[in-house]
């Protein structure tokens, strides 16, 4: 059954036509070109395809797209600053080895930024939580786990020191 | 110590931007304009006769433009071995055997189309253990081969193992076994073929292998009947690699088949079940394994001998041997050693290589076995390993010439960074394990070589063409550093190009940990001879003479103080009558042997060595094994680059903690029944361990400023340490790999005297104390 659906995709507002049974993951990736967000497994056991769902991280290949509907949806094309400016996380994970293969990086930065938006003061087990369902073979997690901390350093720095950001950082 | 402006640096991957953005395009995300989607159709059966392949009903299933059987296709053999074809006849010979392939325009109508073909099967017996397959009445799997066993006779005898056993004073005798475990590349295998009008083959795939690559697509084409056509090999960026792309597959040479019947580009993608069941994981092993020493502890022979389930054809798990006995002969000073492997045919999947390659495998057997002579011998561990330890200017008993060798250090290293001397705690032990590895090339080939072309623009950019593949561990970015430290550049100027073979030159491949030292030096010596031409013509315009120029920073220095930019020099030298082209192309293949027929041969230019150090504890209620300290000491030469070498040691780590407790592709009569992430324990963020890495720098003389290669070395000794330190913590000693809490209590509970070990989660049987 095809219907129409209206939803926000990084910023901008979407009219789609949409098949009932698509998933998010194949209405981004197939249909939108949207190929940041990654295939991992299809069966919501990687992570590999995390976007945002009004704030949420959430595996698109099971969730339909039907759902979006009305919703605020963030992929990682959308992340960065529209001057092209990019995220701290992201920044992060390039300057801290978070990245090798990069195919689990996109749902990685998406995780981590969920987490960092519902608590900017996370402990190492609160990252390590935030991250269980996002797989990773080639890291061993620990260059990523030291990325996301360092934005968290780095806010309480700016903090304390300039007090110049009051929320979010993007 | 040099100074160094680029070496040395925490650099970011050069393609990091892309990958953190989502830009970074990978198999997945390649669509060709007509393209059709490619599928396979699996083996029923771990063994049976193919007596019917009905296609008809699938034919006629809109969307399908074509249908490949084992029938329709000319005679192509794959692998190291020569016995895999791509589509089986006549007979299946494990459950992922390639029975049929379909393109049709979407992968739904594909994956229908798959489902409608019928095929009928004659089962036939089945053998699925490599001991019961040597037997002689056990089942043939290939029955023209005449016998189970392959014919790649390991053997190597040097010294007299048998005088030796008579001298030693302490002795072990120990059986070990390691099971499957895979890669779990994230980005899942596939490829794109296409073939143009005049024949010639574009092939989009993952592979860490593009020259070699060619070569098999290009016997593939000449099976077709086609000569002399260009075959072009694209690799996007990868989504993980540890040996898994070191071969072609039959997936990308059906996608090929099938191209070239549709005469439209066909992209078969493999779906994570897929991946699971019709890629090729770890090689398992079975060991025998003898070891003595005399009373002050120095060893004086090593014994072993092993079976390899080959399964039922043949890649690189097969030819893991060869790199065994690199431990085998060489890890410690070892007089005497013996080494015989026998590679058994059976019905189960076939085995590749893997981070490491038959390394892990070997060395869980000899420094289990090591920690078991020193306390027979009742000598320190630690100090047992400095005794044995190897060092600069030995040569080993098969003739390894071990040049630079930071063993000793990296011994002590781990040795003060995890205190072994700290008050001992119930349930809590330690435990380390070293390895030698490869760190200059491997000759595997009759070449270990890689080209390099590098061209410098006006402006001082350079771009880097190199026979190298990144699949994520940072080749891009450490030949990079090197060109830009050589030419007096920064990483930002320099555009290093590996994804394609009509630019890049060749090579051998990403594989034996060489990358950085073979594709490093032939970078390095590409980016000299460009440097010498530069500072030539440095001196000619400054008249400051070549020895006294020094060149930074996009510049020419002469005591201390810039004299001439780069640009400026290099668009001289566009914008002069007679003027040249900054071009250079560099072939490098290092000194290294080819094994003889004894197995003799310096296989590397170096080697690299590491020690590591875990302490676990141990829940004797449960029999689970926390990690609660870990020390990964490397000798890697020089540090090229600090933060991608720390992220190959963790990532190494991590996957031999999993090889070590909890991976394992559990196959059932030749069935996997893991096949997905729910069941097959891929360690989590959960999981992480805060893992020390220690960097030993003992500056090789032939490595590219001193280095040498440390893409598998992480995750060699790493289950060793682990069954070594629990052995420290609860006195159990677990001989089989992952050593799982089932294992682990069902030894305490044997330990302490129980008789029944409880039921075995997979098998639902009652385990046996032993």
């Amino acid at each position: 059954m095809s219907r129409e659906i209206k939803f926000i995709l990084n910023g901008n507002p979407i009219c789609i036509a949409i098949e009932e049974h698509w998933t998010l993951l194949y209405l981004l990736r197939e249909k939108l070109g949207l190929t940041g967000t990654k295939e991992g497994c299809g069966r919501g056991e990687c992570g590999a395809c995390t976007v945002l769902v009004d704030g949420l991280a959430i595996n698109s290949c099971l969730y339909f797209a039907v759902e979006t509907d009305g919703k605020n949806i963030l992929t990682i094309e959308g992340l960065a600053a529209e001057d092209g400016s990019l995220h701290p996380l992201q920044k992060s994970f390039i300057e801290n080895g978070g990245i090798q293969c990069g195919f689990c990086t996109p749902g990685m930065i998406l995780s981590a930024k969920a987490l960092l938006d519902e608590n900017p003061r996370p402990t190492e087990t609160d990252i390590k939580q935030a991250l269980a369902g996002n797989l990773c073979r080639c890291t061993g997690y620990v260059q990523i786990i030291e990325s996301i901390e360092a934005v968290v350093d780095k806010r309480i720095e700016d903090i304390n020191v300039v007090v110049r950001e009051t929320g979010d950082s993007d | 110590m040099e100074e160094f402006t680029v070496i040395g640096k925490r650099i970011s991957k050069v393609d990091a931007v892309d990958k953190a953005t989502g830009r970074a395009l990978y198999i997945q995300d390649f669509k060709l304009p007509g393209m059709l989607y490619g599928r396979i159709l699996y083996s029923k059966y771990p063994h049976a006769r193919i007596i019917k392949v009905d296609t008809e009903k699938a034919k006629a299933l809109p969307g399908v433009v074509t249908i490949l059987t084992g029938e329709d296709i000319p005679p192509i053999r794959l692998g190291v071995y020569k016995d895999n074809p791509p589509l089986k006849s006549g007979k299946v010979r494990s459950c992922r055997d390639e029975v049929a392939a379909v393109a049709a325009l979407d992968p739904e109508i594909a994956k229908e189309a798959i489902d409608l073909i019928e095929v009928t099967y004659e089962a036939l017996p089945a053998i699925f253990d490599p001991e019961e397959a040597l037997k002689p009445e056990a089942p043939l799997v290939h029955e023209d081969h005449k016998t189970n066993v392959l014919k790649m006779p390991w053997n190597l005898h040097y010294g007299d193992v048998e005088a030796a056993r008579l001298e030693a004073a302490f002795n072990v005798q120990e059986r070990f076994t390691t099971t499957w475990v895979t890669h779990c590349c994230m980005g899942t295998s596939g490829a794109i073929a296409d073939v143009d009008n005049s024949n010639n083959l574009t092939v989009y795939t993952n592979t860490q292998i593009p020259s070699l690559a060619q070569k098999d697509f290009q016997e593939t084409l000449k099976a077709l009947g086609v000569k002399d056509r260009r075959v072009r090999v694209i690799k996007p960026s990868i989504g993980g690699g540890f040996g898994s792309k070191l071969d072609t597959y039959a997936y990308e040479h059906l996608a090929i088949l099938l191209a070239w019947h549709a005469r439209r580009p066909v992209k078969i993608l493999f779906e994570r079940e897929e991946e699971f069941l019709a890629t090729s994981p770890r090689q398992p092993t079975v060991t025998y394994i003898s070891m003595g020493c005399d009373r002050e502890g120095k060893l004086l022979y090593r014994d072993m001998s092993m079976v390899l389930d080959n399964g039922a054809y043949t890649s690189w798990g097969a030819t893991t041997p060869s790199v065994m006995m690199m431990p085998i002969t060489s890890l410690y000073r070892v007089p005497n050693v013996r080494y015989t492997a026998k590679c058994v045919y059976t019905n189960n999947t076939y085995c590749q290589a893997m981070r490491g390659y038959g390394n892990p495998q070997a060395t869980f057997a000899i420094e289990s076995a090591i920690d078991m002579l020193a306390e027979a011998a009742d000598i320190d561990r630690v100090e047992f390993r400095r005794i044995n330890s190897n060092r600069p200017g030995d040569v080993t008993p098969q003739g390894l010439r071990i040049t630079s060798c930071g063993l000793p250090e990296c011994i002590d290293a781990v040795s003060k960074n995890l205190d072994f001397g700290q008050p001992r705690e119930k349930g809590i032990g330690t435990g380390l394990a070293s390895l030698i590895h490869v760190g200059g090339g491997a000759r595997i080939y009759k070449s270990d070589g890689c080209g390099t072309m590098i061209k410098m623009d006006d402006y001082g950019k350079v771009d880097v063409f190199t026979g190298a593949s990144d699949m994520g561990q940072g080749a891009d970015t450490v030949i990079a550093q090197i060109v830009a430290e050589e030419l007096g550049v920064k990483v930002e100027d320099i555009h290093v190009f590996h994804q394609d073979t009509d630019i890049c030159p060749w090579d051998v491949g990403a594989h034996a940990s060489r990358t950085t030292f073979v594709a490093g030096n032939s970078a390095l010596g590409a980016a000299r001879k460009i440097r010498l031409r530069l500072l030539a013509m440095a001196s000619k315009a400054t008249g400051v003479s070549e020895d006294k120029l020094v060149l930074k920073d996009r510049a020419f220095f002469a005591e201390g103080s810039p004299i001439l930019p780069l640009p400026k020099l290099l668009r001289s030298s566009h914008f002069t009558p007679k003027g040249q082209m900054m071009m250079a192309d560099n072939f490098y293949d290092p000194e290294n042997e080819n094994m003889g027929r004894d197995f003799r041969g310096n296989m590397s230019a170096t080697y690299s060595f590491g020690t590591h150090g875990v302490r676990v504890k141990v829940d004797e209620a449960t029999g689970k094994v926390e990690i609660l300290d870990y020390i990964a000491a490397h000798d890697v030469g020089r540090a090229i680059n600090p933060m991608l070498l720390d992220g190959q040691v963790h990532g190494g780590v991590l996957m031999g903690v999993g090889y070590a407790l909890t991976e394992q592709v559990i196959l059932e009569n030749g069935r996997n029944m893991n096949p997905d992430f729910r069941d097959y324990k891929l360690l989590t963020a959960m999981d992480a361990i805060h893992s020390k890495p220690i960097v030993i720098e003992t500056v090789d003389e032939k490595g590219p400023f001193g280095a040498k290669g440390i893409g598998e070395p992480g995750c060699v000794p790493t289950a060793p340490a682990i069954a070594n330190a629990i052995y420290d913590a609860v006195g159990v000693r677990i001989r089989d790999l992952p050593i799982t809490p089932e294992k682990v209590l069902a030894a305490i509970k044997k330990k302490k005297g129980a008789v029944s070990c409880g039921i075995d989660v997979f098998t639902q049987k009652e385990q046996p104390c032993e």
